[in-house]
């Protein structure tokens, strides 16, 4: 969880996208009840209604399911459904900046390819 | 409760505060009320309350008039910067002269706050300091409970901790019961996450009326070659540009999203800057 959310983006994303990353991660595992729309705007100091935002896009996008009275949980698909939603996200944010910087720097794409293999050794950093 | 303000206008002498301002606010939200000195916001906030009269135009609350209307005055509490209680009174005096007014006043929040904010209910207001002043204010505007409740610039003289109590226990508040709120402060970065919707006055007119999230989404810093720049924000309403080196930014009313798959760097525009390039741009034209 971050501390503190971005002021100048959008905040029913960052709420969006930090709910995500948790469950992609596995800090919240599927069946498990996620934090209430009030409790990220008393955390955040935010306005309810764009914490609600965030929340109810995954409830859309069958990430979260709702139980009246109860709160809001983690469906089964969720994980799988996040993975194939980044995957398809992922040339575009990534390789692409990626490919573009290498470009500015006279990078070929063998030499680019040299280097992702070569970052793989030292893990995820 | 809805809000509907049409052409509103206030002048004194040859000076107009307000000229034809009109919008609506639709239901319980937190508002930001948001502009430079001289405005226009606490005339705005004082014709609401029903404590003066516009020159011209009108305000309806739930349709009627608030001016000198018992039945509204009591749905709307507003909390200024300063003079809001009568100086020989004694703490615990104002918290009852107030209870009976308003007839949704939360007792018990009352106390809780007087005890956070360390206020003796045996001091009389004069004795107050200013942040003393502004804390009795502050739990004065809560507790009322009162379906409009206005704050102007309430928070003079209160520390940084004291000031995120108050936002925290607004929220609690808001939480708990949905009721208009509205905020006008100088402090933007500090309130903004809180607001829903922001409106925008600049030397007496309204130039902007739009929710926080929209804009956050649909207002960015674009930087690029001039060129580029040039080319991307031609036929879009921009607020401002800067050139150094042959780069440009420009902050500009276009989606984050359409910009950065345009290859720009994007960055967001916190709604404090918003708000003093929008308002330095309509001065200047």
């Amino acid at each position: 969880m971050k501390r503190t959310l971005d002021e100048s983006k959008p905040i029913f994303l960052q709420i969006k996208e930090q709910l995500e990353d948790s469950i992609i991660n596995e800090t919240i595992q599927q069946g498990e009840r996620v934090p209430s729309t009030n409790e990220f705007a008393a955390f955040y100091e935010i306005n309810p209604a764009t914490a609600a935002k965030g929340v109810n896009q995954l409830v859309d996008e069958g990430i979260l399911r709702k139980r009246r009275g109860v709160g809001m949980f983690v469906t089964q698909e969720a994980k799988s459904i996040l993975i194939e939603k980044r995957k398809k996200t992922f040339y575009d944010n990534y390789v692409k900046p990626l490919k573009s910087e290498a470009a500015k720097l006279n990078i070929n794409n063998e030499q680019l390819v040299e280097l992702v293999k070569r970052g793989g050794e030292f893990g995820e950093n | 409760m809805k809000i509907e303000v049409e052409n509103v206008q206030k002048k004194y002498k040859d000076q107009y505060a307000l000229q034809d301002v009109t919008f609506t606010l639709e239901g319980p939200k937190i508002y930001g009320l948001l502009g430079r000195n001289g405005a226009g916001k606490t005339t705005f906030m004082d014709i609401l309350a029903g404590n003066i009269l516009p020159s011209a135009g009108r305000i309806k609350i739930d349709g009627e008039n608030p001016f000198d209307n018992q039945r509204l005055t009591q749905s709307i509490c507003l909390i200024k910067e300063g003079n809001n209680f009568k100086k020989d009174l004694k703490i615990k005096n104002v918290l009852k002269i107030f209870s009976f007014f308003y007839p949704n006043w939360d007792h018990a929040l009352a106390m809780d706050l007087i005890k956070e904010y360390n206020l003796n209910p045996n001091a009389k207001i004069k004795t107050l300091s200013k942040g003393m002043e502004s804390a009795l204010g502050i739990t004065v505007g809560l507790a009322s409970k009162a379906p409009i409740t206005i704050f102007d610039e309430p928070y003079i003289g209160l520390d940084a901790a004291a000031r995120k109590k108050f936002y925290q226990i607004l929220l609690e508040e808001y939480e708990a019961e949905e009721r208009t709120i509205i905020f006008s402060t100088h402090l933007i970065d500090e309130v903004s996450l809180l607001f829903e919707e922001v409106l925008i006055l600049q030397e007496g007119s309204l130039v902007l009326q739009e929710k926080a999230e929209f804009l956050r989404e649909n207002t960015c810093a674009v930087t690029g070659t001039v060129e580029e720049v040039e080319a991307f924000i031609n036929g879009k309403e921009v607020l401002d540009k800067k050139e150094l080196a042959g780069m440009m930014t420009a902050y500009v009313y276009a989606s984050m999203e359409e910009a950065e798959s345009s290859g720009f760097k994007v960055e967001g525009i916190p709604i404090q800057d918003l708000m003093i390039y929008l308002t330095e741009r309509k001065k200047g034209a």
